[in-house]
């Protein structure tokens, strides 16, 4: 029943993750019509934003001591961190709490190189093909994780958890069970919630405002709409604005799971895409569905027991789950006739 | 469904036409075989071949390796400070190149990937005329690297690589390791664990499932359970899995109090971390604190596990801060190089590319056979891990193997790792016939 | 009924004249040594193949690395298990990698659009994903499947034709030894076949009928015509050809490896043909040529080649123009190519090839100074 519950802690977890990064592709895909190879990157440049966050603010005055040699020869720097040195306590919570703050400068930043991107590039290839958009996004999240490696190196770069929310939440003692029989990490928890709100958020403010009528209707029936005059481009530029917001906020509070580096995003694009097409093109409650139903199943398939009943059933889940959803539902969970289809 | 018919006139123009231009070419290339042995440098440049990983996961790490390299063509060439040619005992180099001629290299990107990689060999022997390749950092691009140098007639010399295949089922007569393995890991690393963790543990193995994933587990295992260890569990993980979390949480009421981590680089960094996160250095089980022990560092990587590395136990090949005239001398110039204390990735590189040229030196001739003949066998010392022997039945170099913790209070980042042990030479020494495997024949093949 | 048109033939003869001169203009481009020539004659041949799917039938899969690897695997099988001939090996490979492709092209053709590319990236890594773990007794996992000195050889032993030589035996045609130059022909002719192939198809009824099926497949299904078929021949095809190109990889280079299923790869045949031109003859091989030169050559410079080649500059303006060059090439040329696919999709919309007849239509229209551009430039 532990392992039941734990597992099931993990799975909704990892689909929260799995549903942030897929809904802004789903966005752009449902209204742009744009396959867009670059999410994966967008969702790295998330997590770099935390990353320069980090790096800001725990900037220091470095003073070179040319008497003291370190033991490879060179001489020995002494810093000094400036947030400390100006604001005492408030620097070191700063600090502290950096992974979560730096969502302050994620959504400027990602904002505007969503539009950037969509203003730059993007627009150019709405009535090209799939393969040439494929061509040109796949080029262009290349250059952006080169771009990122020739700043920061290869090598994963770390992000702490703030120190308040370092342990494990012991959640069994909460349903009534001894205690240490069913911990899990107070970010993971945090995570979970946080992708909640945002996932929340995107729904609402597609339902209830009227920019997000607009550009549902825009999704329906693109012609129509601008027939009646609105203009419907700038929205969807908004659009794409948002969708790279969502998969950088995905990105900067992922920091302290997976330590960042430069090809983060090919990982998760493979995945992002399937959840994508399970969950049925262009539908935003169709990726959450499937982000949680792969999370979910994710973790279910790498207990022992079942490994035992089904060797290397682990390694395969997800794309076992995409084949069976898709030979079954045509048009994955909640797709809609016609898009991507030809 | 449509039939094609292929008219007799199309086919004999085609034919015609490609046997006419097949012809032609062939005069160019005659010439070519007509060398004693491949890339002979008596008639052309004295070139290696640098071959390492420069973009993907393992950058650092391969860009870290050729920096070992570069310094090790100076040394040759006698430009620098000649860093262990000074300490090296005994040494035929003299710092005026190789057999008096300079030694140039090229290098390579292997992206971390087989098939990259022995492309970029193949470049490096069929145009640019290596006489030796050398460079990795996975044991998958040793082995096939070294299986294609073995064809080619060239020497390979290994980078960083732990599997003990590389010197074991996969051994070839061309291919020479200076890199410890994972059987010297575990024989290495149980008397401290003894010591540090006693002898009445129950263990939970989580396992990169590839090879070697396996054979690094098999080994521990052994190690640990000979010293009275229990295995709870050896459960495999898929390689590069990033989130560990749902083979996390059944560790926690195993019954188990160590979890052994048998990743490595990206995954070693995520899985570390994640681990604690979940609390288990916090918890007790069976009247114990609960330890984690990764029983191969990652030592450049291990910067990217962050505070999760402080205090865990693995095993590593070299150190920067060991005391010997060797280690001293290859960190001084490496430091006054490129600012920054080498990693054991550039050491073991540095080391081969030496070993190689002081072979042929003491051979006297570039001739392949001779040249492995010189490295078997060779016993030496000052090159920064003790008295060092090349083994002549597997070509595996046998030294002490430190043992060695995550520093608790680094002054820099390159301060992650304290060496807290160094198991002896004979402690770590095996019968070669465990793994099996054959070296093959001296004869060069023309490449 | 298909025979080829003069120009057809014509086409044909050069492209001829060009893989089979490769050593010679291939030279000065630092590429004309076999294992590079090698690798570009069996990913044009991948790619021909994937472009008579994608090219004609408009079904973009992203799955095509798995027969990749099981021609490659199958190859190495039969070296083990049968003969180091490579004919039967390469036979072997085609015919078991195009039973793979019917069973997985069965079951993906059942969607169309991102639909079945995803099908085909989940069959494929799925493939991957167990090649490198549990199916470690048939693929070796993660080092690759290596030939062995005891293997039994069956046929070989038959025939008496033990390896008479202490080492590992080598891949044999008809029993002359095939590597380094040898070895690049025999890749240079399967290529030169494998154009002519695709030439055939993209005349053929069966081309004709493919391409009708990519500009309205519910259209040609109305008429009464069964479309599945057609495309599944069409995978099986392009499934073939792939295997070939993974037997080949093989027989040059006796190793087979799980790497080459993963998507990455898939990935790659997928920007090879759209760099190179979708649905054009030439387009793929120019694609697969281009990639595999930046992997191989740009890869391997680094800045001492960069000091020595630009050593006539004034000291100073050298380092600078080294600095900024070495950010492009060695660690960097990941940054190149990425570059390069922005910028050619950018400024020649439908690919090289397509793109620089474009650009050679454009520049004689200017030539002859005509005032109205008969050719516009395609809208964006």
């Amino acid at each position: 029943m532990n392992a039941f519950l734990a597992q099931l802690l993990n799975g909704l977890d990892k689909g929260g993750a799995y549903a942030l990064i897929a809904l802004g592709l789903t966005l752009v895909f449902g209204t742009l019509g744009v396959v867009n190879f670059a999410h994966g990157a967008l969702f790295m440049l998330g997590c770099f934003c935390a990353v320069t966050f980090r790096y800001l603010i725990t900037l220091e005055t470095v003073t070179i001591d040319p008497e003291n040699l370190s033991p490879w020869g060179t001489p020995v720097e002494v810093r000094t961190p400036l947030v400390q040195n100006w604001f005492g306590d408030f620097g070191a919570v700063l600090v502290d709490y950096s992974v979560p703050i730096s969502i302050l400068l994620a959504v400027p930043a990602m904002l505007v190189i969503g539009i950037a991107m969509e203003r730059g590039i993007i627009k150019h290839f709405y009535k090209r093909s799939h393969a040439e958009q494929i061509l040109v996004t796949f080029g262009l999240a290349i250059v952006l994780q080169e771009i990122v490696k020739s700043f920061f190196g290869a090598n994963p770069i770390p992000q702490p958890i703030p120190s308040d929310l370092r342990s494990a939440a012991d959640i069994g003692v909460w349903l009534g069970m001894d205690p240490h029989t069913l911990t899990y990490p107070w970010w993971r928890i945090v995570y979970l919630a946080f992708s909640a709100v945002v996932i929340g958020g995107v729904f609402a403010f597609l339902q209830f405002t009227t920019f997000g009528m607009v550009v549902r209707a825009g999704m329906a029936d693109r012609e129509t709409v601008g027939v009646l005059g609105i203009d419907i481009d700038r929205r969807f530029t908004i659009v794409f604005g948002l969708a790279a917001v969502v998969a950088g906020v995905a990105g900067v509070m992922y920091t302290p799971l997976l330590a960042p580096n430069y090809q983060l995003g090919m990982d998760f694009l493979v995945l992002s895409f399937v959840v994508v097409v399970v969950g049925g093109m262009g539908s935003l409650g169709g990726a959450v569905a499937a982000g949680f139903l792969l999370g979910i199943l994710q973790s279910f398939a790498s207990m022992t027991e079942v490994k035992s009943l089904v060797p290397g059933i682990d390694q395969v889940v997800i794309y076992l789950v995409a084949v069976v959803i898709l030979l079954v539902r045509p048009r994955g969970l909640m797709g809609r006739r016609g898009i991507m289809e030809n | 469904m449509t039939k094609f018919r292929m008219t007799r006139r199309g086919i004999l123009k085609g034919a015609g036409a490609g046997l006419v231009t097949l012809g032609a070419p062939y005069v160019f290339t005659k010439g070519a075989w007509a060398e004693e042995f491949c890339n002979d440098p008596s008639k052309g440049r004295v070139v290696f071949g640098f071959n390492v990983p420069q973009t993907g996961s393992y950058t650092e790490e391969g860009l870290d390796q050729l920096k070992g390299y570069q310094l090790a063509v100076k040394h040759i060439n006698g430009e620098g400070d000649g860093g262990i040619l000074n300490t090296l005992k005994p040494v035929a180099l003299k710092g005026n190149g190789l057999l008096g001629r300079k030694v140039e290299y090229v290098t390579g990107d292997t992206q971390t990937n087989t098939d990259v990689a022995r492309d970029g060999a193949r470049r490096m022997i069929e145009r640019d005329g290596a006489i030796m390749v050398s460079g990795c950092v996975t044991s998958a691009e040793a082995i096939a690297q070294q299986s294609l140098c073995q064809e080619m007639g060239v020497i390979y010399m290994s980078g960083l690589t732990h599997s003990n295949d590389t010197t074991g089922k996969d051994k070839r007569r061309y291919g020479f390791r200076h890199f410890f393995n994972a059987y010297q890991s575990g024989v290495a690393i149980a008397p401290i664990l003894a010591q540090e963790y006693g002898t009445e543990r129950r263990a939970y193995h989580l396992t990169a499932d590839y090879t070697w994933g396996w054979t690094q587990e098999e080994s521990i295992k052994a190690a640990t359970e000979a010293l009275g260890w229990e295995t709870v569990a050896t459960v495999r993980t898929p390689l590069g899995l990033g989130d560990y979390s749902q083979y996390l949480t059944p560790v926690l009421n195993s019954g188990a109090d160590v979890l052994i981590l048998n990743h490595y680089g990206h995954d070693m960094v995520n899985s570390l971390p994640q681990a604690t996160q979940f609390g288990l250095r916090d918890r007790q089980a069976n009247g114990k604190n609960f330890e984690i022990i990764v029983p191969m560092f990652s030592e450049l990587m291990a910067v990217g596990a962050g505070d999760a590395v402080k205090g865990i136990i693995g095993t590593s090949n070299w150190h920067w801060a060991l005391e010997d005239e060797g280690t001293k001398a290859f960190t001084k110039s490496y430091g006054e190089e490129y600012g920054a204390p080498p990693s054991q990735s550039s050491h073991t590189g540095y080391v081969q590319a030496i070993l190689y040229a002081d072979a042929v030196e003491r051979a006297g001739t570039f001739y392949p056979p001779e040249v492995i003949k010189a490295l078997e066998g060779f016993e030496f010392d000052g090159a920064g891990n003790g008295p060092t022997l090349y083994r002549d039945s597997d070509h595996q170099c046998f030294k002490e193997v430190l043992v060695v913790r995550g520093n608790e209070n680094p002054s820099s980042k390159f301060d992650v790792l304290n060496v807290i042990g160094k198991t002896p030479r004979d402690k770590v020494t095996y019968d070669p016939s465990i793994f099996g495997g054959e070296l093959g024949p001296y004869e060069p093949n023309q490449c | 009924m298909v025979s080829l048109s003069r120009t057809d033939l014509s086409k044909l003869a050069i492209f001829a004249a060009i893989v089979l001169t490769m050593p010679i203009w291939l030279a000065p481009f630092g590429a004309a040594y076999p294992g590079l020539m090698q690798k570009f004659a069996i990913y044009a041949i991948f790619a021909i193949g994937f472009n008579i799917l994608f090219g004609l039938t408009g079904y973009l899969s992203f799955g095509h690395a798995a027969f990749l690897g099981v021609g490659s695997y199958t190859t190495v099988w039969s070296f083990k298990l049968l003969t180091m001939d490579i004919l039967p090996a390469m036979a072997l490979a085609v015919v078991v990698t195009g039973i793979f492709a019917l069973v997985i092209g069965y079951f993906c053709l059942r969607r169309t659009g991102i639909y079945f590319s995803i099908l085909t990236l989940a069959f494929a890594q799925m493939c991957y994903s167990l090649a490198y773990s549990v199916l470690t007794p048939i693929t070796n996992g993660e080092t690759g499947l290596l030939l062995a000195k005891n293997d039994p050889r069956v046929l070989d032993a038959l025939f008496g034709a033990s390896a008479s030589t202490d080492g590992l035996p080598h891949p044999t045609l008809l029993g002359g030894s095939i590597s380094g130059y040898t070895g690049f022909y025999i890749c240079a002719v399967l290529l030169i076949v494998s154009f002519y192939i695709s030439q055939l198809i993209f005349r053929s009824p069966f081309g004709l009928a493919l391409r009708g099926i990519k500009s309205n497949q519910t259209r040609m299904s109305y008429t009464g015509f069964n479309t599945k078929p057609y495309t599944l021949a069409a995978f099986v095809i392009s499934g073939m050809f792939a295997g070939l190109a993974g037997a080949l990889l093989s027989v040059t280079d006796p190793l087979a490896g799980a790497e080459r299923m993963k998507w990455t790869e898939s990935g790659n045949v997928v920007l090879m043909t759209i760099l190179g031109g979708v649905g054009t003859l030439y387009g793929p091989v120019v694609g697969a040529w281009l990639i595999k030169y930046f992997e191989n050559i740009f890869s391997a410079i680094n800045t001492n080649i960069l000091h020595s080649f630009l050593s006539f500059l004034p000291d100073g303006l050298e380092q600078v123009v080294v600095a900024v060059l070495s950010k492009f090439v060695g660690e960097g040329w990941h940054l190149t190519l990425g570059l390069l696919f922005v910028l050619i999709v950018v400024f020649l919309p439908g690919g090289l090839v397509e793109g620089s007849q474009r650009l050679a239509r454009w520049l004689t229209g200017r030539l002859k100074g005509s005032g109205a551009q008969p050719h516009p430039h395609p809208a964006e």
